[in-house]
């Protein structure tokens, strides 16, 4: 009974311990990223052609997403507005709810699918293959060459994708809205215009896909580099990368939603 | 300047508790073709990456051009290995990028020598291992032997002093194996280099070898030249040049005995 104890015990510790030296390697690792941000820009080329691969790529499935999104927001909206006689506000809600909440959430959760699951995949892959040994062995770091670009490229691609998704998310509304509905242009148009405040709405979505870029482009690059070299090791990687991406996001959006409603 | 741009000296290494080297003494002198042979998983690659400073030794050290590798910071690290050249078993190329680029990627990583000094310097390695007309073709669309020669060729780009070879024949057919060896002797006698070579296949490295080291059970058990070794009683040595079934190197990895593991295994 008591080593029974003992047992399931010392496995709650060793994987919680093992949690904590992940958490600190991750850590450490953001730092080498920082330590050797500077030799990447330096080659900016580098990190143009990944915001291609990260950001570029994936712009139709953030759109055609956003558009749909867009769509729903305005139907449910308007179906809950109309019992208050208020759904001239539909503008409003489609808007708000895309700038503060789902532009930068959904994008990233889409970003995390998409661009994070190729990063892991790649950087665990030349691990494999010894690419990221042989770029070691000629003196090249490859957390200069490979890391750094990538990550820069995630968090400046993050905050543009975001603002697209709302974008094309408010027309998507609108489509509904005043189309189909038949919710008066103007009053979708001037009550937005005078509802969404720049630095209470706009400025804190900004700021909240800046930090979601951080953290999945953080655990996409790193899950790849510390994959082991398998097929297997590469495949959970990928798949940790979007499970443990969709919690971070989650969580960091609770408590900056919480921090920005107080401020 | 010491005759040896290479000194392994009292060397252990090992992974939690299991050392893989126990007190290895090697020497790599100048100009020569050095090989080291040994059984799967006796650590010959293991001993490359120490060479290299990709892993740190228990005790004892590894001298590159006179300088301790695992003593060096990032960029004493960096200045040996930029006097190094390692050709990997799979050749470890650069997929993204064609076999021109390839080969170009260490030239434009560490000098700034012009594109049009590059293009010539890339055709020259890739003349010497017959692929300059395969230049435009991605990684990808390489045979094993091909992206083999490709990876020579990167390997020797900035013309290293040491250029370390793993496992150069495996997989390879007879033709492209005889072009590998040809080429691993060709290339270190133009460019006054100081080859390793970690192989098992012996007839190959002997054609090309100045001395040879056999690694087993973590120390050197037999050193010399290749007509020493083929002549070697010892049984190790013995068993490994003629490929012999029955010998001291088991051909089982331990276990217990094999009437009693299958009955257990049927409950008898």
């Amino acid at each position: 009974m008591f080593s029974a104890l003992a047992g399931m015990f010392g496995g709650i510790g060793h994987r919680i311990i093992d949690r904590l030296w992940r958490f600190g390697s991750g850590l450490r690792f953001f730092a080498y990223i920082l330590i050797y941000s500077g030799e990447s820009f330096r080659r900016l080329h580098l990190t143009i052609r990944e915001i291609y691969f990260t950001g570029v790529l994936s712009l139709i499935i953030m759109l055609v997403s956003a558009f749909f999104v867009g769509m729903v927001l305005a139907l449910q909206g308007y179906n809950t507005l109309q019992r208050y006689g208020s759904s001239e506000a539909i503008g409003v809600l489609v808007a708000l709810s895309l700038v503060r909440e789902l532009g930068p959430v959904v994008t990233a959760l889409l970003f995390a699918g998409r661009a994070g699951t190729a990063i892991t995949a790649e950087i665990g892959l030349m691990k494999a293959t010894e690419q990221l040994s042989a770029m070691e062995m000629m003196a090249v770091s490859p957390i200069a060459r490979v890391v750094a670009p990538r990550f820069w490229a995630g968090v400046l691609s993050m905050p543009l994708l975001a603002a697209l998704f709302s974008m094309v998310g408010v027309l998507g509304g609108y489509m509904v809205a005043v189309p189909l509905i038949g919710v008066d242009s103007g009053a979708f148009w001037s009550q937005m215009q005078a509802s969404v405040d720049f630095k209470e709405d706009i400025l804190n979505g900004i700021i909240k896909s800046v930090v979601f870029g951080v953290a999945c482009t953080l655990i996409a690059l790193f899950e790849g580099f510390d994959a082991p070299p398998t097929a297997e090791g590469v495949s959970r990687a990928t798949t940790r990368t979007v499970v443990n991406s969709s919690l971070a996001v989650l969580g960091l959006d609770f408590v900056m939603t919480s921090f920005m409603i107080v401020a | 300047m010491s005759d040896n741009i290479v000194e392994i000296d009292n060397l252990s290494f090992g992974y939690k508790n299991r050392l893989l080297h126990k007190g290895i003494n090697m020497v790599f002198p100048r100009g020569k073709v050095v090989a080291i042979m040994g059984g799967s998983g006796s650590g010959k690659t293991t001993l490359l990456r120490l060479i290299g400073g990709q892993l740190k030794p228990v005790s004892g050290q590894v001298k590159v051009a006179g300088k301790v590798v695992h003593e060096q910071d990032r960029s004493g690290l960096q200045a040996l290995r930029r006097k190094m050249g390692m050709l990997f078993q799979q050749g470890a190329l650069f997929t993204d990028l064609s076999v021109y680029e390839n080969v170009a990627f260490p030239m434009r990583e560490h000098t700034d020598l012009p594109e049009s000094m590059i293009r010539d310097l890339v055709m020259m390695k890739l003349n010497a291992v017959g692929l300059r007309g395969a230049r435009n073709l991605k990684a990808t669309e390489l045979s094993g032997g091909m992206a083999r020669r490709v990876a020579l060729a990167r390997a020797v780009a900035l013309d290293p002093s040491i250029i370390m070879y793993d496992e150069p024949f495996a997989g390879l057919d007879p033709i492209s194996m005889a072009v590998i060896c040809n080429l691993i002797r060709n290339l270190n006698d133009a460019l006054g280099a100081t080859s390793i070579i970690v192989t098992h296949d012996v007839q190959e490295v002997f054609s090309i070898a100045d001395y040879v080291y056999f690694v087993a059970n973590g120390v050197v058990a037999a050193e010399g030249s290749p007509e020493d070794l083929r002549k070697s009683e010892l049984p190790f040595v013995h068993q490994f040049v003629h490929g012999e079934v029955d010998g001291p190197v088991p051909f089982h990895y331990a276990a217990p005995d094999y009437r009693q593991d299958i009955l257990r295994s049927r409950n008898v």
